[in-house]
């Protein structure tokens, strides 16, 4: 394999995560507390508020998946019990605890002290946690966050969930840290959180150049790490996101295309907005059969589980608890499948292009139900094709490359086709 | 009327995928309307003091071809809402007005946005079950969507719902629940009298007729179960979990208890049990109904388990409760909330020393023989050994 060719900001988000996860290695050395919580609804600023970190369980098992490393914790999970048929991040994560809980970066994680269970968006997570505390006995507290039933954040569905915030979150974390929370240091880090949403959304927002001087699929996980791990509200967060941002505006000025683990890929001959995560057990073989076809991803909806910013939103500082209620709600799989549809044609139409592809995985239901559904009614309102790819997050056995690999090069050829005036249609495509 | 007679109305009911008895009632009165729910827990109380039908919505189980509902979802998620919308595009369920979508899981719950863009025209709720459990809390917030829900219902029949109907709707649903509740209690108590398959069927017609039909019925029919007593059979007493939302086929049902068991407790079509004690309509009925989800509901995957060792304890308490010598797992293929439940329920079980089997189905399973073998050598082990 080619040696990975990195940019300056992706030296520094490396550099980022890895310094983040020594500190949780040494977390109990440190006398730190440790809240794990999810990605979706994460409440960072909230629990850095009160120096406690927080721990990932999404983020543990995908990047066990890019090592390749989720098969066998998963298939000692299946051996324990659990089944084939439910979320391969659960049973990467089990497995992952019974091989001794190391994380990623083959340092040891700590053990919660309290598990922040943000239900936003995902029902499996209540589950999850619910057989983690099986696992590490020790309290959870579940935040329950209304689903966009309607498309939107009610204000009595904002209340609750400050609500729920003001009567047991904070107490439960004034406990656990032995402090009152601060409100105005709440507020400062929400101020750097703001900060860093702006410069994350002209980064994605970038993409609208021709060509597209990142992509926003598999370029743009990397982008996310920091917001949607433990760097929102942070200074380290905002001058990565500000060095970020200096950088694409840079690669606009030259006329570069996105950078790839190969290099700058300069011919830009196909723009296509992506549905669904990426697969992460075969993340660079995937993300290679795109860039050898010239096309790049220039908006996706993955990167807005952890918070949708582009339509608006921003931490507001001045109403700390409303505005970490609305980001709760905000989040991607949070939204109901006419909102998942208008964004999308959004994307499709804003971002000019050829089309899109939705990736859909095995394990996560709350993207893939109702996916066939959205595939036809964005095809129906740009005019545009799209493609049906499934896979997996992170269990190999449902991903088939070569099959893929076939179908992404006949989708691709078909948007030439139509190009030439040809006929256009959706496909399917399984592995 | 005689068991054969009310048995034969409920099998009729179960079958009728074009829900003639729905329609007919519908028809029997301009203005009419009625409006579905799907699984697990809707308050159907408010649809009907509303004085609209109320349609349990089941999908097709194995009695139809899906054809179109398969375009709509992958093969690794479950079959039910596949035959939902199968039952949908071929107009069977163009009588409903509207339609309820409770947070059961994220199926349904995308369901629930795939039903706005389909069927614009039409009503319909993501109906999100409170997760907090206080009163100031969670209390509130259900009370406030219970409050909009009664809103939706009034202004889908054309006038507001009253303070008095809204009293008399959820009395009407008390003695629905206190009835079942008996249903449930007689199966226990003489599982030879009141065999599951026809109980669950009774049920299902009870979500399709109107109410006061159900209840004429359900109460002959716990009258002849009096009368018309069975020879017991030295079965083994058996509780099955995990079936609470895709409904097993009826073949299933039977299959176990010809195997050799009595079912004396089950998830089938538990929204009719959720709420465990009547609600108080004295005073605010909404608050009541609202308060009586916060501390009275059957314990059930779709809401979070507060006790750090309540899935554990969950099994050995059913188990007893019904007088049960074991248990079977019975879980529908790609269900999130029975299949990730089941490893903690399992590890309680054992915990407990109590026999348990597993087995996984979808609505249109058609071959029983694996189900037979599994479930026959299970009472059998239970009755050669002992629940051990």
């Amino acid at each position: 394999m080619s040696t990975v060719v990195r940019d300056q900001s992706q030296e520094l988000q490396k550099q980022l995560i890895s310094g983040y996860f020594d500190s949780l290695s040494t977390a109990n050395e440190d006398g730190k507390k440790v809240v794990y919580t999810f990605v979706p609804g994460n409440l960072t600023e909230l629990i850095r508020a009160f120096d406690l970190l927080p721990v990932l369980p999404e983020i543990n098992a995908l990047q066990y998946g890019m090592r390749q490393k989720t098969g066998q914790f998963i298939l000692d999970a299946e051996k324990a019990g659990h089944s084939e048929d439910v979320c391969t991040y659960v049973k990467a994560d089990l497995g992952m605890i019974r091989a001794g809980n190391i994380g990623p970066t083959g340092k040891k994680l700590p053990k919660p002290d309290l598990l922040l269970l943000s239900y936003t968006g995902c029902y499996t997570f209540m589950k999850w946690f619910e057989l983690l505390r099986e696992e590490y006995q020790c309290p959870v507290v579940m935040l329950h966050v209304p689903y966009q039933g309607d498309g939107k954040i009610s204000p009595a569905h904002r209340d609750y969930v400050v609500q729920q915030l003001k009567e047991k979150l904070i107490p439960a974390l004034e406990e656990l840290s032995g402090k009152k929370l601060d409100e105005d240091r709440l507020k400062e880090m929400l101020k750097l959180s703001a900060m860093a949403e702006d410069d994350l959304v002209a980064v994605f927002q970038s993409a609208k150049a021709k060509p597209s001087p990142i992509d926003a699929w598999f370029g743009g996980v990397y982008y996310i790490g920091p917001m949607f791990t433990a760097f929102r509200g942070t200074q380290a967060g905002v001058d990565y996101y500000k060095l970020l941002r200096a950088e694409v505006e840079e690669r606009i000025r030259l006329g570069k295309g996105p950078i790839t683990p190969e290099g700058d890929m300069n011919q830009e001959r196909f723009r296509l907005v992506a549905e669904g995560p990426p697969n992460w057990t075969s993340f660079r073989e995937f993300w290679k059969m795109f860039y050898d076809e010239g096309a790049t991803v220039v908006a996706s909806t993955y990167t807005k589980v952890g918070g949708t910013y582009d339509f608006g939103f921003r931490h507001d500082y001045t109403r700390p608890l409303e505005t970490l209620a609305e980001y709760c709600g905000e989040c991607y799989t949070n939204r109901n499948v006419p909102t998942r549809i208008d964004m999308l044609v959004k994307y499709v139409e804003e971002y000019e292009a050829d089309g899109f592809i939705i990736n859909s995985v095995k394990s996560c239901n709350s993207f893939s139900a109702g996916q066939l559904l959205i595939l036809r009614e964005v095809e129906r309102r740009t005019g545009r094709p799209g493609a049906f790819i499934e896979s997996d997050l992170v269990d190999p056995r449902y991903f088939s490359a070569a099959n893929i690999k076939n179908r992404l090069e006949s989708y691709l050829q078909m948007i030439e086709a139509r190009r030439a005036g040809g006929h256009v249609s959706g496909l399917e495509v399984s592995p | 009327m005689n068991r054969a007679e009310i048995v034969a109305w409920a099998e009729a009911n179960y079958l009728d995928l074009e829900f003639t008895a729905a329609r007919r009632w519908l028809a029997e009165e301009p203005g009419r309307k009625a409006v579905g729910f799907l699984p697990v827990y809707a308050p159907a109380e408010i649809i009907h003091a509303a004085g609209m039908l109320p349609v349990g919505i089941h999908g097709g189980g194995d009695r139809i071809d899906i054809i179109r509902g398969d375009a709509y979802y992958q093969s690794y998620i479950c079959h039910l809402p596949r035959s939902v919308v199968e039952l949908a595009v071929t107009g069977r369920l163009d009588f409903l007005t509207g339609a309820l979508f409770p947070s059961t899981c994220d199926v349904i719950r995308n369901l629930s946005g795939m039903w706005k863009v389909m069927y614009p025209e039409k009503y319909s709720r993501y109906v999100d079950l409170p997760q907090d459990f206080a009163k100031g809390v969670g209390g509130d917030f259900w009370t406030h969507e219970l409050r909009e829900l009664v809103h939706d219902m009034g202004e889908l029949r054309g006038s507001p719902i009253t303070e008095d109907e809204l009293r008399k709707g959820i009395g009407d649903w008390n003695r629905r629940r206190a009835l079942v509740r008996k249903l449930y209690a007689k199966r226990r108590d003489e599982p030879h009298n009141v065999p599951t398959d026809e109980l669950y069927q009774l049920l299902r017609a009870g979500e399709i007729v109107p109410f006061e039909e159900f209840m004429t019925m359900a109460q002959a029919y716990l009258d002849v179960c009096d009368k018309d007593g069975r020879r017991p059979r030295d079965n083994a007493r058996v509780i099955v979990i995990g079936a609470f939302c895709e409904q097993p086929p009826l073949g299933l049902i039977r299959t176990i208890e010809r195997a050799g068991c009595y079912i004396v407790d089950d998830d089938f079509l538990i929204g009719n049990r959720f709420l465990t004690r009547e609600v108080d309509c004295s005073g605010d009925a909404v608050r009541a109904l609202a308060e009586t989800f916060l501390n009275h509901t059957v314990a059930n995957p779709i809401v979070y388990e507060r006790d750090a060792d309540g899935k554990k304890k969950l099994v050995g308490e059913r188990l007893r409760a019904a007088r049960a010598e074991g248990a079977i797992f019975s879980a529908p293929s790609f269900c999130d909330p029975a299949l990730l439940d089941r490893p903690m329920l399992q590890a309680g079980a054992a915990r407990e020393g109590i026999s348990f089997i597993s087995f996984k189905y979808a609505e249109n399973t058609g071959q029983f023989q694996q189900f037979r073998e599994q479930a026959g050598t299970f009472s059998d082990a239970i009755k050669l050994w002992g629940n051990v």
